[in-house]
């Protein structure tokens, strides 16, 4: 159980944009590894928020504070403006209300980091033009066996962002092999797998 | 033998030691003094050559020193016996584990029913009222008289939770890890209520007589045995005991009238007899209204302390907990986080109640397991 793994390679990016000593959010946080490498390499402090019992045994094991809530119902457990950077990793696709769980984000942050898997990337639309729901390695789920419940694809979401008022201070877009792309490539919404938005309540 | 077990702690003696003396008195948050105050407790386990393996269990309301193995001649073992011993979550082959029957209680520490040495009967209710701190200031005198610093942790269910979360908010340089368990920060009107009732079985029992029925050679039966029924049931869930009972009969065929008709009837009465033989009223008036009057984050600056030193905690509720219900945890949680102290809560889905503390459901047990395997991993 040592921390010392490499971090999984979008995590390891997120990490990468969260300041030493801060104090962070992890909505989704898993098995903890991202707080765990926080707390031990970058001195910062925080909480993980996780309800799959086996993924929290583990950051329980780990030394990561973490708790059990519901993030459609019960973000109001946090107070306003009490974590530097609050981080909903790859896990929007799998909530149910992400509008209210992006304002509470805001509420309670003062920047959010934001990944997602994109369901507007050429390959899915060439996989939905041949009449199959999108798989890739970003979205390896059959539709009868998938945790995602929303689906969104790049512009869409960031039509949320403006809605909600959060201002987006990076967009960082990744290639279906997990390799950086442009940072305002116009065409990303097509070319880009994945994102990473950081984000600020405007 | 059931002390053969390689799970158990083995056979167990409860040790008693006097921690305060007439002389030097325990002094109490009112600012009253109480002296001689003795204190039952037991070991379990090693103390480390470092001292830095120590963990105190705390007692819930009618619990006691005895919280593992076995007392000589006993068959049935202590009250946490699931959670104590080689393998077991507190495992004692790694943790050195102590467990003490707190003051105001009935078991060996010294409390209302105790003689007063100045007049050589029985305090009854000239015994001050506690509050939740004098628990942890006689705790502390043990830790101290055992020798040891600091402790790893400490934990404890229901009222035992409430004296961990006073210790760890007053002395936060007492101990690293804080395991709070179906317990409360603040009772709400219900719980109040039901504690009401109780001590008015007990106090109205004609055999109660202000209090000196030691004195007088009575007992509240009838009161005592009545409160523990009615309490009984705020600690189960509906289901466990529609599931354990139903609407059995009690023997061959009901035949309607006013005595024990159903099985849940002989249950209870079964409960509230068993308990005459272990507890005493007036420790259960006294302890009950420690609980009802514990509201520490009242105190806006409670949390002062632990910001400076930040000890790590565990808060767990159950979900079918209807006595102390996740909303209280979830308060404990909230005040916690909020502080920006390091704080784990798990809800733990469990049929059976409030008692689910005291069993050893698999989600529950291996929570704790992480949790203290990684404090003693990262030490004092």
């Amino acid at each position: 159980m040592s921390v010392d793994n490499p971090l999984r390679s979008d995590l390891a990016f997120v990490a990468h944009l969260i300041e030493r000593g801060t104090r962070v959010l992890d909505l989704g946080c898993g098995t903890g590894e991202l707080l765990a490498h926080l707390i031990g390499a970058k001195a910062c402090h925080g909480t993980g928020v996780e309800i799959d019992p086996d993924a929290v045994l583990t950051a329980i094991r780990r030394g990561v504070p973490v708790i059990e809530l519901d993030l459609d119902s019960q973000m109001a457990e946090f107070a306003d403006d009490s974590y530097d950077t609050v981080v909903l990793s790859r896990t929007i696709q799998t909530i149910r209300q992400p509008r209210l769980v992006l304002s509470e984000m805001a509420r309670v942050g003062h920047r959010l980091i934001v990944s997602i898997p994109n369901f507007g990337w050429w390959g899915n639309r060439l996989r939905l033009l041949r009449g199959r729901m999108p798989m890739s390695t970003d979205l390896p789920y059959s539709w009868y066996d998938t945790p995602n419940l929303r689906f969104t694809t790049l512009a869409e979401l960031e039509e949320l962002f403006a809605e909600i008022g959060l201002r987006m201070e990076q967009r960082i877009t990744f290639n279906s092999k997990g390799v950086l792309s442009g940072r305002n490539d116009p065409l990303s919404n097509l070319m880009a797998s994945s994102a990473v938005y950081v984000l600020v309540p405007a | 033998m059931p002390h053969r077990d390689p799970g158990s702690v083995g056979v167990v003696e409860t040790q008693t030691v006097r921690l305060f003396s007439d002389d030097q008195p325990l002094v109490l948050a009112d600012g009253s003094t109480l002296g001689p105050v003795d204190v039952a407790y037991e070991t379990y386990g090693t103390l480390s050559d470092a001292r830095d393996n120590a963990v105190f269990v705390c007692h819930a309301l009618t619990g006691d020193a005895h919280a593992a193995g076995y007392a000589p001649g006993a068959i049935r073992p202590g009250w946490w016996d699931n959670l104590i011993g080689p393998g077991r979550p507190l495992d004692t082959d790694r943790f050195f584990v102590i467990s003490a029957n707190l003051l105001g209680g009935c078991q060996g520490t010294t409390g209302p029913s105790t003689l007063n040495p100045d007049t050589g009967r029985a305090y009854g209710l000239s015994f001050p009222l506690l509050q939740m701190s004098d628990f942890v200031t006689v705790h502390r005198a043990l830790v101290q008289h055992l020798g040891i610093a600091r402790l790893l942790a400490a934990v404890g269910g229901s009222l035992g939770g409430m004296q961990v979360l006073e210790w760890a908010t007053s002395h936060p340089d007492d101990l690293a890890n804080a395991v709070v368990v179906a317990a409360s920060s603040r009772l709400n009107a219900q719980n109040i209520a039901f504690s009401a009732v109780a001590r008015k079985a007990i106090m109205s029992d004609p055999d109660f007589r202000d209090g000196d029925y030691a004195e007088l050679g009575v007992n509240p039966d009838r009161g005592l045995a009545t409160a523990r029924m009615m309490a009984h049931i705020t600690y189960v869930s509906e289901d466990a005991l529609s599931a354990k009972f139903g609407r059995t009969p009690q023997g061959e065929a009901i035949r309607p009238g006013f005595d024990v008709d159903f099985a849940v009837e002989s249950y209870l009465d079964h409960q509230g007899e068993a308990f005459l033989g272990r507890f005493d009223a007036l420790s259960y008036l006294y302890l009950t209204r420690v609980m009802d009057y514990f509201d520490p984050f009242a105190d806006t600056s409670a949390l002062a302390g632990l910001a400076k030193r930040p000890v790590k905690f565990l808060v767990v509720s159950f979900d079918s907990d209807w006595r102390f219900s996740t909303q209280h945890s979830r308060r404990i949680v909230r005040h916690l986080e909020r502080a920006q102290l390091p704080v784990t809560f798990r809800e733990i889905k469990s049929p059976w109640g409030h008692d689910s503390f005291l069993l050893d459901g698999a989600q529950y047990h291996a929570t704790l397991t992480a949790f203290f395997d990684r404090a003693l991993e990262e030490g004092l």
